[in-house]
């Protein structure tokens, strides 16, 4: 059975202006998602991963490129039908601290985005508190804490609100901006298991940004490698961490700290750091940490080519003679 | 690495008076570290894994916090009891401490070269400027940065080489002990594994000893020797390497493996530790784990259970003994 596309991204672009020059934050981007699938994104600081999910739901608006949510191009469209499509596509946060409003209780920051969309009105007052108690009980939060106020929650549970107020509008396609990330590992695999389940009943679409590989490999099915704005692999995820073709990624997994006394991987120890992504240089952004760089890797556009079936990779070293992966 | 113990913390307790009541931040802590060798510290927030490093260093905050009990030796010498005056001598010199955040510890009006130089010139009264700034030059070499940016600010580091310079102020004097604060958590994984690397290869080249802090399992398991796991104040598990990965014994430690999704194997679901941490200002009566725990008794919530030896070297505080 073919899958149904849901979400289609054309050559999209994100410049920022700075007083330094232009900044490529997300540079000629394409992927497709399909309906109930998880697209993971992956990269280090600054490599454009959040500013992809904002400019998908034009939070940011794109610089160039094209956004196909069922077929319809949103980046033409207006703020009156923007604000419709919302409610189909939506975001958890990476700060469960920041991202709450302090002077909300549970009930009325979930309550706020049913009444935003018009879902309920203000007067169902039943109607409001049975809904807000179904999506509590949905993500795990237990119905005493309705009145309480963000400060007095930890960590794990803000997160919950987070994901109960996005749930709330029912979603097909959610942005999952690192929603992990400040949490404890005990708490982490409690909201990874919730937002499977979730992914399971609801048969959400998420895109899923995160720069902890293990985490983005347990949800993912597919998995997008980015560095410096630029998309430099992707393909499905046992692909990757089998067959690791980019130089880049290959040094990526092999950073990783594995939880286990006897597993040594060849360790490829990148030299230098990321490089400014104002006005980058021509030809390939890694080029100057790379072990293999050439001239040909320096001169002009690196294509992203497919080098196996679904396994692009945007390098024009021959993938031979630089293999690595995780066994 | 030798036998040879540098450091014994017995019995320790530190309490934080606050008002919203008494957090019994350390309860009854005792650990060891040899002359050279990796302890990990593990534990996730507010366990108390930060307390036990600054207690240490009696750099505890009073008020709120107090050191209500227990002893600290380091070389066999009662650091509780060391004047302030003694206290100058271990900190920075015999034991250094490197935090987590590379962002706010460095001063951002001095250069990093006043910084190490610092350092230097506080614990070696005798020796002259020119060999204070031929050290410092000496000890960013070792971390990694190139003599020409010793008259650079703060600001004009990335993450990974703030945390670097922090790591050359910390082994300037050539420390003993050192101190590490998740010293990598606010880095990307491959600036991580540069700095774990170099640390690695600093602490054999000065046989330097380490407590390393962290909440990152995979960091512990490539960079220990020994490891102790810390809940809620207490140690609850500690063991070599291979006893607490390859055979973990208490039933925290065992959620805390299976927390993590695998990059080697497949797994469809994980098998998280239901609930959450306990109120540190009410801990439970008896195992403070034992809310969470799929196998508490009413035998497990009656006594804190002891801290009893299951193999050569491998403690544990849990009365099932049973492991996975």
């Amino acid at each position: 059975m073919a899958k149904e596309e849901l979400l289609r991204v054309e050559n999209l672009k994100k410049y920022f202006a700075t007083n330094s020059g232009m900044l490529h934050a997300v540079d000629d981007v394409s992927f497709t998602l399909a309906k109930g699938e998880t697209l993971g994104v992956v990269g280090e600081s600054g490599c454009g991963k959040s500013t992809l999910g904002r400019t998908i739901l034009r939070l940011h608006e794109p610089t160039e490129g094209r956004i196909f949510f069922h077929g319809e191009d949103i980046t033409t469209v207006d703020k009156k039908r923007m604000k419709e499509l919302r409610r189909n596509m939506q975001i958890i946060f990476q700060d469960p601290f920041a991202s709450l409003n302090p002077r909300m209780t549970v009930a009325q920051t979930i309550e706020e985005s049913l009444l935003i969309q018009g879902l309920f009105s203000r007067r169902d007052k039943d109607g409001l508190r049975k809904r807000v108690h179904e999506l509590m009980d949905l993500v795990g939060l237990s119905e005493r804490l309705v009145n309480s106020y963000p400060h007095e929650l930890d960590g794990g549970r803000r997160q919950r609100i987070g994901i109960a107020r996005v749930l709330a509008l029912n979603p097909e396609f959610i942005v999952c901006d690192e929603p992990v990330s400040a949490l404890d590992v005990s708490i982490q695999a409690q909201i990874l298991n919730l937002m499977q389940d979730l992914q399971d009943s609801f048969g959400f679409s998420y895109l899923f940004i995160t720069h902890d590989l293990s985490v983005v490999k347990h949800l993912s099915d597919e998995i997008m490698v980015m560095y410096l704005g630029k998309m430099v692999e992707k393909c499905s995820t046992a692909d990757l961490f089998r067959n690791p073709i980019h130089p880049y990624t290959q040094a990526l997994l092999s950073a990783i700290p594995v939880p286990d006394p006897d597993f040594h991987a060849e360790r490829i120890i990148l030299e230098g750091e990321i490089s400014s992504p104002i006005d980058p240089p021509e030809g390939c952004r890694f080029a100057a940490r790379c072990r293999f760089a050439t001239e040909r890797c320096r001169k002009g556009d690196i294509p992203l080519h497919e080098a196996e079936p679904g396994h692009f990779v945007a390098c024009v070293l021959d993938q031979n003679k630089n293999p690595g992966g995780i066994k | 690495m030798s036998d040879k113990e540098l450091l014994r913390i017995e019995n320790l307790e530190i309490r934080y008076e606050t008002d919203d009541g008494v957090v019994k931040a350390l309860n009854d802590v005792s650990l060891y570290v040899n002359e050279g060798e990796t302890l990990g510290l593990v534990g996730e927030t507010g366990a108390g894994k930060t307390t036990l490093a600054k207690g240490i260093l009696r750099l505890i905050q009073t008020p709120p916090g107090h050191i209500v009990g227990g002893k600290v030796f380091y070389d066999g010498k009662d650091v509780l009891s060391m004047t302030e005056q003694e206290m100058h001598q271990i900190r920075g010199n015999a034991i250094s401490m490197v935090f987590q955040d590379p962002m706010t510890s460095l001063n951002p009006v001095m250069t990093v070269g006043e910084q190490i130089e610092e350092v230097i010139a506080v614990h070696n009264p005798d020796i002259g400027k020119e060999e204070i700034r031929a050290r410092a030059i000496a000890m960013l070499g070792r971390v990694g940065i190139s003599a020409d940016r010793i008259d650079e600010y703060p600001h004009q580091f990335s993450g990974g080489m703030k945390q670097r310079v922090i790591i050359a102020i910390a082994l300037a004097c050539n420390p003993k002990l050192l101190l590490a604060d998740e010293p990598t958590t606010a880095l990307d994984v491959t600036i991580q594994a540069q700095v774990l690397e170099m640390i690695r290869k600093l602490k054999n080249e000065m046989n330097t000893a380490m407590i390393l802090i962290s909440h990152d399992l995979g960091v512990v398991a490539q960079t220990c020797d020994r490891v102790a796991i810390i809940y809620a104040g207490r140690i609850v598990e500690t063991g070599n390497l291979y006893d607490i990965f390859k055979n973990p014994q208490h039933p925290y430690t065992v959620g805390l493996l299976d927390s993590i999704p695998s990059l080697t194997k497949e797994t469809k679901r994980l098998n998280p530790i239901k609930g959450l941490m306990p109120d540190p200002t009410n801990l439970p009566s008896g195992c403070p784990f034992a809310p969470r725990c799929n196998y508490a008794s009413s035998e497990c919530s009656a006594a804190v259970p002891e801290l009893e030896e299951s193999g050569s070297g491998h403690f544990v505080r849990c009365i099932r003994k049973e492991g996975r």
